[in-house]
């Protein structure tokens, strides 16, 4: 058996299946051409288009994700590359062709489900259809005869039918009852429900932000855009939107496995902060961790990475500090935490002094390859190499510097001779021919921190709540008719009739209904076991 | 109990069940064999094309109550005439039904061991995952069967299982651990318990859809021709998977609305297209689009049955292929 979805009294959906208009003019091209599009056809071919569409997105690298990895693939590709790039593949999802799709498919939605929905509306307040002529060609029918007279068959049929919340309508010789609307209504909310989804992911990225941030320990920031390392707007953004909160980072801890074959493995990140949300507020404090954001403003500030920020000083020829400062390294493998990192001295005289480090947690001694390893990524032997530089830092220049690396190596910088040396924590490095020192002061951590205001979350939230609960209604509840015709028979006799239909599977509410129906009848069948009403 | 031992008990156990199941496996396909009739299927097939929409056909009495659901949920000859079978043939059915419980109990007891070993939910590592997801088909075969007598099911479920934990303990193997800490969350038993659900109950309609689809290239009604004559009529294979999509695909919808909010916890945006992301949702739309084809009229039966298989494949694709093909957030794989 098959299903029968399309009642033929029911409203159809369009099929997509009509003539090609001819001679009809614009309007009639129009008409034709919104039938398409708003047809259940289109609208699986849309559906497959966007699955077929977000493939490639999982493929190649993406800007919006991995700007990094982009570059590095046009850089091996370089015929293929910039074709890939015209066709916005390695920005899938923001993709012209990417957004004709859905939004193709969005109004072909609203152009089914709003008709739809007026429709509904309509067949809730009006009678249920009154009965075929002929109810055995249903779905569902039954037949049978009794001795009681029609009128008194159809009261108690119409009795029956409203204490199971059936809406019921008196017809000639016969009874029309209809229930099971929150079905078509669960459908409807669950549609509706999708284009709302949509509207609110782009109204939170069209008025939201996206910043990072790096904080070492004992510092903070204030909510304004010099803060950011990064900062993404959305369109519509201004920044008067930025929440005037501010936040100092404590202290942050790390815990690993201690022993055993996963030693080293991550357990646990906490950082402690204190924050106001307005300048004159109160200062309360909260503990950062991973799955555990912090909401301020109207913001989200999420902990997203970590790494240490071993503190120097640095003394130049003549005795006076030159730096004194914790200056954060980046993690060259996560496993143990080995990170690198520059410290610049521009105030050092009478040449500027520069520093590249690498950085080992817990060093220990690999003596087979004579090397330095770090054992461990929580700080239990800190150790640095230094490798020492003096000329121009080229500072002045104007253009910006990354604060990891140092340029002009070998123009304007020359190493220092007899300047590399490895310093653990608490040590100084006197530099030859008195050119200064530098000290291995301590080990602070810096983490990095995602601060993220999207104004379409909870909008976001409360429309796909509504699309789960209404899929799941609309698959719980089938409208379905029922109708019952009693007609005089041979010998006095009354003979029944009821037919029934169901969008959707048959239920055995219509056996519950007839076998009702012919309580008093000697062999009333039994309802056959429900397999339909999940 | 040592954790050690937990850990020890539960891979005993997981054996356990593999070969439970592998006897059960054997059990069904008897049942299928020697239990079920080559008449009787014909006879549901003839029954079914005779009475094309016909639930209850009662005329004059109640003589005749005899109704396609009922021959076809039973996915056998009406009830009447398998009290006809030798008790013989008919225990293989009841004896595998049998087996498949206690190797689910250990099933169970494999994931309840496991958990309390590692003190968190089951499901931190793809070898977890993929025994959870074996679990819950398992299950979802289970209920399946009681609801909708469909125990033809049960060979090719049991097969799925056998190859799913066999996978699991041969190459995804982990020994027990601690979780990183992008997974200490209560969401993971909610996204991952709901993700591990729908997928079993997909993998049960999965495995309907693919009979369905062998069962269905022969005309109806013509019989003979090897194992696939044995199994119930093409539309009831159908009919069972179009349910339990049904069932699954709210389940799936709540799951990557729950990894959403979790991806809101945790990184700080609620989708970012990631490829776990990228193709959950392609598999959400492809069944979306199951759905709908099944609720036109044009796209019926075989179309809509290859659409669901896509649908499966993407779901597969999704925990095998982008698990070790792309590098995404998603810190359990690998
Ligand atoms: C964003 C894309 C869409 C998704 C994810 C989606 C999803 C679904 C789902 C899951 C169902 C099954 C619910 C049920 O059977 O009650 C459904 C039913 C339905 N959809 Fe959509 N849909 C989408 C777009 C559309 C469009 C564009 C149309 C109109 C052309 C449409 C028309 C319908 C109709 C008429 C049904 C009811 C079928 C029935 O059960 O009788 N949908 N949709």
């Amino acid at each position: 058996m098959t299903e029968t979805r399309q009642a033929p009294a029911a409203e159809a959906v369009p099929q997509g299946r009509e003539p090609r208009p001819r001679g009809l003019g614009v309007t009639g091209w129009l008409r034709w051409g919104w039938r398409q599009l708003t047809s259940m056809r289109t609208a699986l071919i849309l559906l497959f288009l966007v699955a077929l569409g977000s493939v490639p997105g999982s493929i190649l690298p993406q800007r919006g994700q991995a700007p990094e990895r982009v570059v590095e693939y046009l850089d091996e590709h370089r015929t293929l590359g910039p074709w890939l790039d015209r066709l916005s593949l390695f920005d899938v999802f923001a993709a012209p062709w990417f957004a004709a799709i859905y939004i193709l498919l969005f109004v072909s939605l609203a152009g089914c489900v709003i008709p739809r929905t007026r429709q509904h509306w309509r067949a809730m307040r009006s009678q249920p259809p009154a009965a075929p002529r002929v109810l055995s060609r249903l779905p569902q029918s039954a037949r049978y005869e009794t001795d009681r007279d029609a009128a008194e068959v159809l009261a108690e049929a119409r009795r029956l039918l409203r204490g199971r919340r059936f809406r019921v309508a008196d017809g000639d010789g016969s009874v029309a009852a209809e229930k099971g609307y929150l079905g078509e209504i669960g459908n409807l909310a669950f549609h509706l429900a999708l284009l709302v989804l949509l509207f609110a992911v782009a109204a939170g990225a069209l008025f939201g932000y996206r910043g990072n941030i790096v904080l070492t320990e004992g510092s903070g920031f204030a909510n304004s855009l010099a803060y950011y390392d990064q900062f993404t707007p959305g369109r519509q953004f201004s920044p008067d939107r930025l929440a005037p909160f501010s936040l100092r980072l404590e202290d942050f801890r790390a815990d690993y496995v201690k022993d055993g074959e996963r030693r080293g493995q991550p357990l646990d990140y906490s950082a402690t902060v204190h924050y106001r949300e307005r300048p004159d507020a109160p200062e309360k404090t909260y503990d950062l961790r991973v799955n555990h954001p912090l909401a301020v403003g109207g913001a989200k500030i999420y902990l997203l990475n970590h790494g240490y920020a071993p503190r120097f000083t640095v003394r130049d020829g003549q005795g006076n500090v030159a730096y004194r400062g914790a200056m954060p390294f980046l993690p060259i493998e996560t496993r143990t935490y080995t990170s690198e990192g520059v410290i610049k001295a521009p105030d050092a005289r009478p040449e500027q002094l520069a520093f590249q480090a690498v950085f080992w947690p817990t060093a220990v001694a690999d003596t087979r390859n004579k090397q330095v390893l770090s054992a461990f990524p929580a700080p239990l032997n800190p150790t640095v190499s230094l490798m020492t530089f003096k000329g121009d830092l080229g500072l002045d220049s104007g253009t910006p510097q990354s604060v990891y690396r140092i340029e002009g190596i070998g123009k304007t910088l020359q190493p220092v001779r007899g300047g590399a040396r490895l310093l653990r924590q608490g040590e100084t490095f006197t530099l030859p021919n008195g050119a200064g020192s530098i000290t291995f002061d301590g080990t602070q951590e810096w983490i990095s921190l995602s601060v993220n205001h999207d104004p379409g979350r909870l909008p976001a939230l409360a429309a796909a709540v509504a699309a789960i609960l209404g899929v799941i209604v609309s698959f719980m509840v089938r409208r379905r008719r029922l109708w019952v015709r009693a007609t005089p028979g041979k010998g006095g006799r009354t003979v029944v009739e009821v037919g029934g239909l169901t969008l959707g599977n048959p239920t055995a509410e219509f056996e519950d209904v007839v076998a009702a129906l012919r309580r008093d009848e000697p062999r009333a069948p039994t309802g056959s076991d429900d397999d339909t009403e999940e | 109990m040592a954790d050690s031992d937990l850990a020890n008990l539960s891979d005993q156990l997981a054996l356990g069940a593999v070969l439970l199941y592998v006897v059960a496996m054997v059990g069904y396909a008897l049942d299928l064999g020697f239990g079920r009739r080559r008449a009787g299927s014909a006879e549901t097939e003839r029954a079914e094309r005779e009475a094309p929409a016909k639930v209850l056909v009662g005329t004059a009495g109640a003589e005749t109550t005899e109704t396609t659901e009922t021959a076809k949920a039973a996915g056998a000859p009406a009830e009447g005439s398998e009290d006809d079978e030798p008790a013989t043939e008919r225990d293989w059915g009841r004896f595998a039904v049998l087996i498949n419980v206690l190797g689910w109990g250990a099933h169970l007891g494999m994931l309840v061991t496991r958990g309390w070993a590692a003190e968190r939910w089951p499901w931190g590592n793809m070898y977890e995952f993929l025994s959870a997801i074996a679990f819950a088909a398992v299950t979802a075969f289970l209920v399946v069967m009681a609801r909708y007598k469909a125990r033809f099911l049960g060979a090719f479920v049991m097969l799925a299982a056998v190859v799913a934990l066999g996978v699991a303990t041969i190459w995804l193997y982990t020994p027990v651990g601690p979780l990183v800490p992008a997974l200490k969350s209560y969401w993971i038993a909610i996204h991952v318990s709901a993700a591990i659900v729908a997928t079993g109950a997909f993998t049960v309609a999965g495995v309907s859809t693919v009979l369905y689809m062998l069962r269905s290239r022969r005309p109806a009604g013509e019989t003979g021709g090897g194992t696939l004559a044995l199994l119930p009529g093409a539309d009831t294979l159908d009919r069972l998977a179009y349910k339990v999509t049904m069932f699954a695909f709210p389940i799936w919808t709540f799951a990557i609305i729950a990894g959403a909010i979790w991806a809101d916890e945790a990184w700080g945006r609620y989708w970012g297209w990631d490829p776990k992301e990228i193709w959950s949702f392609v598999t959400w739309v492809i069944y979306a689009g199951y759905l709908h084809a099944r609720a036109t009229a044009g796209w019926k039966g075989r179309r809509a049955a290859v659409i669901s298989l896509l649908a499966f494949a993407a779901l597969l694709f999704n925990f095998f292929g982008v698990n070790y093909m792309f590098s995404g957030l998603h810190s359990y794989a690998g």
